[in-house]
């Protein structure tokens, strides 16, 4: 199989996951601590907030707050990861350092390119999501086994940001342009249901909310954690992938016409 | 190294353009580059030399023409002709927070070489490059003349028939570029065809076998070093610095003493067949030059003859 | 045409107008931390959050939810003001631009960059004090005249975190550091500083530890100007803040000397 997808990359784009790991493996503290970072949160909700709000109810199971409360900082981490991972660091490498440029005189192409950063994007929050869940099950801020299948929702949530910020840094022209990113960033953490239930929304609000992905993944990873399945899954879920699909097929179109104008 | 014979071109390029939008950056060259020749790109910036050197790596298409690299064509063969080639962009790019010894390994790593054979040839580049004992550093502690040698040792990493080298000297203290000229020699010997953009004229004249000089996107002429000397400049060149405000209104008055004559803002050119005599006769006729400067033709003098302008500009 | 000896105060003008004027061109992001950000956790948690809170547990240390934390939020800008000026933008200072080897070419001393930084550093906490200020009353978490005091305590806590951090970063050689600073540092103290809820709710054995965090101090100071609270832990934590931005200064000093002249 030497094309992942029809037009994004061939086998070559494992080369710029490899390169990545080994840029990771001269910071391998900074790595690490990654995966204590959750705990930190976690706690903090468990320790103070957890006793003053109590329980709330998702679905049909009454649950503590910091079990409604941890599956929205899982996908608020898989998003924000996805910025650093493919809206900060590749916008280095495309407009800063010039790494890129460097890369495409050699057999690699463009596609290889975006389809690499996607892929380690991917693998890095695969990673950090199978240790989020590790951490909530350790603190017990999970009510079923089922809440194992989060790590799957975590990665759809990273392809979906990932994508979507490998499409967005292309637009960037400088570090102040981060600015946007934030401002994009900041209200889908505050107002995606992460801190309480859409149903405190006023109503044209949460319709808005609605489209929001990290509500979406907000809502799906909560239902997982406290292993209430219902159809809904699919379908947020599928709009997850198909963000990220549009994303991917932005992005490599966008990285070719900087790259090899 | 290259067993192709004579007869096929590394690169050749038949009325290739480059368009950007409404720019047209490369207005239709034609040249062939024979194996194991050095060839030189010479022209003031924004003559099309970078364009028409991403072209010829096969990273950038070209808008209207034929081009073939090692026989092939990019748009088809890319990758291929890519793991042939070997790239010395203008600025050099690493990753800064690696060592000097890492980023030789990744970038061998993106021609699928085996490890074994990367870890070989990156000890055997860093000692070429003159950088062994740096070989654990990162990157980002190293001067400007070892950062370009590195970028020249990282182009070498796939043992590549082409090299090609994008204002490889800019910005370099002249033993650091001096350095440099002789590690090319050393690959011109082994038989590397080598493709050279430059705007320094005895870089041009020290490295390059045949040359030609792009101006506006259009190459304006071609052929050896010396032999442009002959056909588009005089012997020998007279420069006088006047002390006067008025250069050309003297210029007419100059005319009769020379073949050619330039006006340049702080300096007039004369170009003679023998400097020392036209000096003589000046003096006899009165002439006080402030100060003046008698040298043989070079390339700086082909580059203002067929574009009116200087190379620096 | 020798210039006559420049005057400190005229020198720090003058380092001071040298940050102002590289600000200029880079106010915008400052918007989204110090504005946005803030009002935006005002809404999620002290209104969204705080609906909850009043329904389970009602008060909390007397106050409402909204009320509990509008403080904390002044605190925490005033903290993330201080650091976010502090490591990167200094290291790139000293380092990459070297912008402050430029700076003291002129008749300025390392000295004078230092205050002129630092003045720079409160000149913004103050404006986002006097914006707080206007918040917090309009939220109606101002019940003493205390308030009044609050761009100055902004300030204060801006510069117990940017002295300390200017001086580390002019000291250090790489930012290899600075990402461990924040996981460790920044994180944990942004949310174990009794920002979110009241000390009260720590485990018993956590509850001296958060004494020694720094931030800690800045948060409480800031909820006692604006409800109310008995003067002596004031002043402590007032003496905290302040030791932290006066060694920081003295320590700032020291490293940045070193680093543009000898």
């Amino acid at each position: 199989m030497s094309r992942v997808l029809p037009v994004l990359g061939s086998r070559r784009a494992r080369h710029v996951v490899e390169r990545n790991a080994l840029f990771y493996r001269s910071q391998w503290l900074m790595f690490a601590s990654g995966f204590v970072e959750p705990l930190f949160y976690l706690l903090s909700i468990g320790i103070g907030l957890n006793h003053l709000v109590g329980s709330l109810t998702v679905g049909s199971h009454r649950v503590s707050y910091a079990a409604f409360v941890a599956p929205g900082m899982l996908a608020t981490s898989a998003m924000n990861g996805a910025v650093i991972d493919s809206v900060f660091n590749p916008f280095f490498r495309l407009k800063i350092s010039h790494a890129y440029d460097s890369i495409l005189a050699t057999p690699l192409d463009v596609d290889d390119i975006a389809l690499g950063e996607a892929l380690w994007a991917l693998t890095r929050a695969g990673l950090y999501a199978v240790s989020f869940v590790g951490c909530m099950f350790l603190l017990g801020d999970t009510s079923s086994p089922w809440a194992i299948l989060e790590i799957v929702g975590a990665l759809a949530t990273s392809f979906a940001f990932s994508a979507l910020g490998l499409a967005a840094c292309t637009y960037l022209r400088s570090w102040q342009d981060f600015d946007l990113i934030t401002l994009v960033s900041l209200p889908l953490f505050l107002f995606s249901a992460t801190f309480f239930p859409l149903s405190l929304y006023p109503r044209a609000l949460a319709t808005v909310v609605a489209f929001s992905p990290l509500y979406q993944s907000a809502t799906l990873l909560r239902g997982l954690n406290s292993g209430q399945f219902d159809g809904w899954m699919i379908l947020r879920l599928g709009y997850l992938v198909a963000l990220g699909l549009v994303g991917l097929a932005v992005a490599a179109r966008r990285f070719r016409r900087i790259l090899s104008p | 190294m290259s067993t192709s014979s004579d007869s096929v071109p590394v690169v050749r390029a038949r009325g290739v353009t480059k368009r950007f939008g409404e720019f047209e950056a490369v207005r239709g060259v034609d040249f062939a580059i024979a194996p194991g020749e050095s060839f030189g790109f010479l022209g003031p910036n924004g003559a099309g030399k970078t364009s028409t050197m991403r072209m010829v790596s096969a990273v950038s298409t070209p808008t209207s023409g034929s081009l073939t690299i090692f026989g092939l064509d990019p748009a088809i063969h890319g990758p291929e002709i890519r793991g042939r080639l070997g790239v010395v962009p203008q600025e050099d790019t690493f990753d800064l927070d690696l060592s000097l010894r890492l980023n030789l390994e990744m970038f061998g790593r993106y021609y699928d070489l085996p490890r074994t054979t990367i870890r070989e040839r990156t000890t055997e580049l860093l000692e070429f490059a003159h950088l062994s004992d740096r070989a654990e550093d990162k990157v980002d502690n190293l001067s400007g003349g070892m950062k370009r040698r590195l970028t020249i040792a990282r182009a070498l990493i796939n043992r590549p028939e082409l090299l090609i080298l994008d204002e490889p000297t800019t910005g370099l203290d002249p033993q650091a570029r001096h350095l440099l000229w002789e590690r090319l020699y050393r690959l011109k010997r082994d038989g590397v065809t080598l493709i050279i953009t430059t705007h320094y004229m005895d870089e041009a004249e020290q490295l390059c076998d045949r040359l030609v000089v792009m101006d506006h996107g259009r190459i304006v002429a071609e052929g050896a070093p010396r032999q442009l000397i002959a056909d588009h400049a005089s012997r020998e060149v007279l420069e006088l610095r006047l002390g006067s405000e008025h250069h050309d209104e003297v210029a007419d008055q100059l005319g009769s003493f020379a073949e050619r004559l330039e006006v340049l803002p702080d300096r007039v050119l004369l170009y003679v067949d023998s400097a020392d005599d036209t000096l003589a006769r000046l003096h006899q006729a009165g002439w006080r030059p402030e100060r003046t400067l008698q040298r043989r033709s070079s390339l700086e003098d082909v580059f203002l003859r067929l574009t009116g302008r200087t190379l620096e500009e | 045409m020798s210039e006559p000896a420049l005057l400190g105060w005229s020198r720090w003008r003058r380092a001071w107008w040298f940050h102002a004027m590289y600000y200029a061109q880079t106010w915008r992001g400052s918007v989204v931390s110090s504005v946005l950000l803030p009002l935006g956790y005002l809404g999620a948690l002290g209104v969204g959050v705080g609906h909850l809170v009043a329904k389970h547990t009602g008060l909390v240390d007397g106050q409402t939810y909204l009320h509990f934390i509008a403080p904390s939020l002044l605190a925490t800008t005033a903290f993330q003001l201080g650091e976010g000026e502090s490591l990167w933008p200094v290291l790139a200072a000293v380092k990459w631009t070297r912008s402050y080897h430029a700076a003291v070419t002129t008749p300025l001393e390392p000295r004078d960059v230092l205050v002129g930084k630092l003045a720079w550093v409160a000149t913004r906490a103050i404006a986002i004090g006097v914006f707080y200020t206007l918040i917090i009353a309009a939220v109606g978490a101002a019940r003493s005249w205390w308030v009044l005091t609050l761009p100055l305590l902004s300030a204060l806590v801006s510069l117990a975190f940017a002295a300390p951090l200017v001086a580390y970063a002019a000291h250090v050689d790489s930012d290899l550091s600075f990402p461990l600073i924040y996981r460790f540092g920044f994180v944990p103290m942004f949310l174990f500083s009794a920002t979110f809820y009241p000390v009260s709710a720590y485990p018993g054995w956590l509850r001296p530890v958060v004494q020694f965090v720094p931030l800690y101090h800045g948060v409480a100071l800031i909820r006692a100007a604006c409800l109310g609270g008995s003067l002596a832990p004031a002043l402590a934590h007032l003496a905290v803040l302040a030791v932290l931005a006066g060694g920081g200064f003295a320590w700032g000093q020291v490293t940045l000397r070193r680093r543009l002249i000898d």
